[in-house]
């Protein structure tokens, strides 16, 4: 996977979210305060505006300037938390021009890994975690397993998606949905559905590559 | 949706060129979103940075100036600002003596501050947070992102701005500013719902009978629905719980806050229930502020808050002020 594989991810990223730009902040009225589709929207579309023009050598640089300008352009916590982890991956992915699934599961890692860090959220707490850690160790054990490349990147939007889905039962530990209490039971985390859906496109750009 | 409006993706940045029309008191950079005092940094004093989402207003740009903030930094609506704001803030006012952060404590504006304040130490400020959780409708566990930041701010602001301005050590302006946040307890109801421009619509849906109690400032849902009930059971609703939390006592200083949309005549009918109130449990009311000062848009509503006075606080609190929004003994 080299750089116009990560550009392509972006970009697909972009869409996804512009697409679900209202289903998003929908979900966000429900346990938040309205503004998570509105704010990704934002900051993907100022990646969008920054990529042409920029220089980036490297996979690792493509996801550090995603990181740096969702850090630059989003503000709440989505903006922090999403470019801690773009800038964690692509610092995971260090000079290689190219990147194969291995080392791209290990800066899944990495991006898990900073997210936890700067916002201290476990699984279970009903967050982005809860999609994000389930993709990534579902992705790691399908590499282990020696399963077929497309096999992995399925089993990485599937475990997203479910763990997204789980989100709904649960109470919020961590954010702004932790003050209702329970009454943030049978919601959506937006973090975690926004999560499913970049890493939804992680997935095609992934099957679309290798049928091309 | 009906607001006056030129687009709902330039709300903010078209109010903050009208903030700059109106007063020449402030420096309004519109483009990176930073509102300052047109005189510029003063040298040898702490300064404060304050900021938050948009939708909150006066807070935050309208309490810059003299005795108060040196900076405000407003975010997309209900959005924190994002690092970079910050930093340009804190660089813009620094006048040598360091800057104390003002953050409300919500998720995404301790995160955003947090990284301006290492951005701002790798360029040789010194910064220190305070971080405000006065909201008493949020359990401060570790079940729950902790106690929001709320009216608090307001008297955070006025009380650690006037000790700054007296020429007061940075340690010493954040450790008064920590104290009014301990001694501060909030709690807000909301009759309506609030519309993010953005979004169009409103935030939630509520029954024309129904209010929530235990609202923030963004209108998330609060603690709980409940039938609309008299002003005078409401301002006890919110008052048994700021009580139970932090016993009415002495002097206190009082707020009574509109949430954007509730005319003054029913705020000054609130603070009647919450001065017999509170005069009722033994304590005085020996400062008060009833107005819109932290809102939420055009919500219907209000927030109480009370702060335990100690006589140095007080004699920070009648100290000269002159800012937009709030101004008295200059």
């Amino acid at each position: 996977m080299d750089t116009g594989f990560f550009r392509d991810w972006l970009t697909q990223a972009a869409a996804v979210v512009e697409a679900h730009r209202d289903h998003l902040t929908q979900l966000d009225a429900a346990i938040g305060d309205a503004d998570h589709g509105i704010n990704l929207s934002r900051g993907f579309g100022a990646i969008m505006a920054a990529l042409p023009d920029a220089s980036t050598p490297t996979p690792g640089s493509v996801l550090m300037l995603a990181g740096s300008t969702l850090i630059s352009k989003v503000g709440g916590a989505s903006g922090p938390l999403y470019g801690m982890a773009f800038r964690q991956a692509g610092k995971a992915l260090a000079d290689a021009s190219d990147v194969d699934a291995e080392a791209l599961a290990g800066a899944l890692e990495a991006a898990l890994a900073g997210v936890q860090k700067l916002g201290g959220a476990r699984e279970g707490d009903k967050t982005m975690v809860d999609a994000l850690a389930p993709a990534v160790s579902a992705f790691g054990r399908a590499l282990v397993d020696a399963e077929p490349e497309p096999a992995a990147f399925e089993a990485l939007a599937a475990a997203a998606a479910a763990g997204a889905r789980a989100t709904v039962s649960m109470q919020a530990l961590k954010g702004r949905a932790s003050y209702l209490g329970e009454r943030s039971v049978g919601h959506e985390d937006p973090g975690a559905a926004s999560t499913a859906l970049i890493l939804g496109a992680l997935r095609d750009v992934a099957l679309a590559s290798r049928e091309s | 949706m009906k607001k006056l409006i030129n687009s709902p993706a330039t709300v903010v940045t078209d109010a903050l060129a009208g903030v700059a029309a109106a007063h020449p008191s402030l420096a309004v950079d519109v483009e990176n979103k930073v509102i300052t005092r047109a005189a510029g940094p003063t040298p040898g004093k702490v300064a404060l940075v304050s900021g938050g989402g948009s939708g909150h207003e006066p807070l935050h740009g309208g309490f810059v100036g003299f005795g108060m903030l040196d900076a405000a930094c407003p975010g997309e609506v209900f959005t924190s600002p994002v690092p970079d704001q910050v930093l340009a803030a804190t660089k813009a006012v620094d006048g040598g003596a360091g800057v104390l952060h003002v953050v409300k404590n919500y998720t995404g504006d301790v995160l955003n501050f947090q990284m301006a304040a290492e951005l701002a130490s790798d360029e040789g400020i010194e910064v220190v947070p305070v971080v405000v959780n006065d909201d008493v409708a949020v359990k401060d566990s570790l079940y729950t992102a902790g106690r929001r930041g709320v009216g608090a701010t307001v008297f955070v602001e006025k009380i650690a701005g006037a000790l700054a301005e007296r020429g007061a050590s940075l340690a010493d302006v954040a450790s008064v500013a920590a104290e009014v946040s301990e001694r501060s307890r909030s709690f807000g109801i909301a009759l309506t719902s609030c519309t993010v421009p953005a979004a169009g619509e409103p935030t939630f849906a509520i029954g024309g009978s129904e209010i929530e109690l235990g609202i923030g400032i963004h209108g998330e849902p609060g603690r709980s629905r409940v039938p609309l009930a008299t002003a005078s059971e409401l301002a006890a609703a919110a008052l048994d719980a700021i009580n139970s939390d932090l016993p009415l006592a002495g002097d206190v200083l009082v707020m009574v806050n509109g949430m954007g949309g509730t005319p003054l005549l029913e705020l000054y009918l609130v603070y009647n229930e919450v001065h017999k109130y509170i005069a009722g449990r033994g304590a005085r009311t020996a400062r008060n502020l009833v107005g819109n000062y932290i809102t939420s848009l055009e919500m219907q509503g209000f927030s109480v808050t009370v702060c335990q006075l100690s006589p140095a606080i007080t004699e920070l609190w009648d100290a000269p002020v002159d800012t937009p929004a709030l101004r008295w003994g200059r």
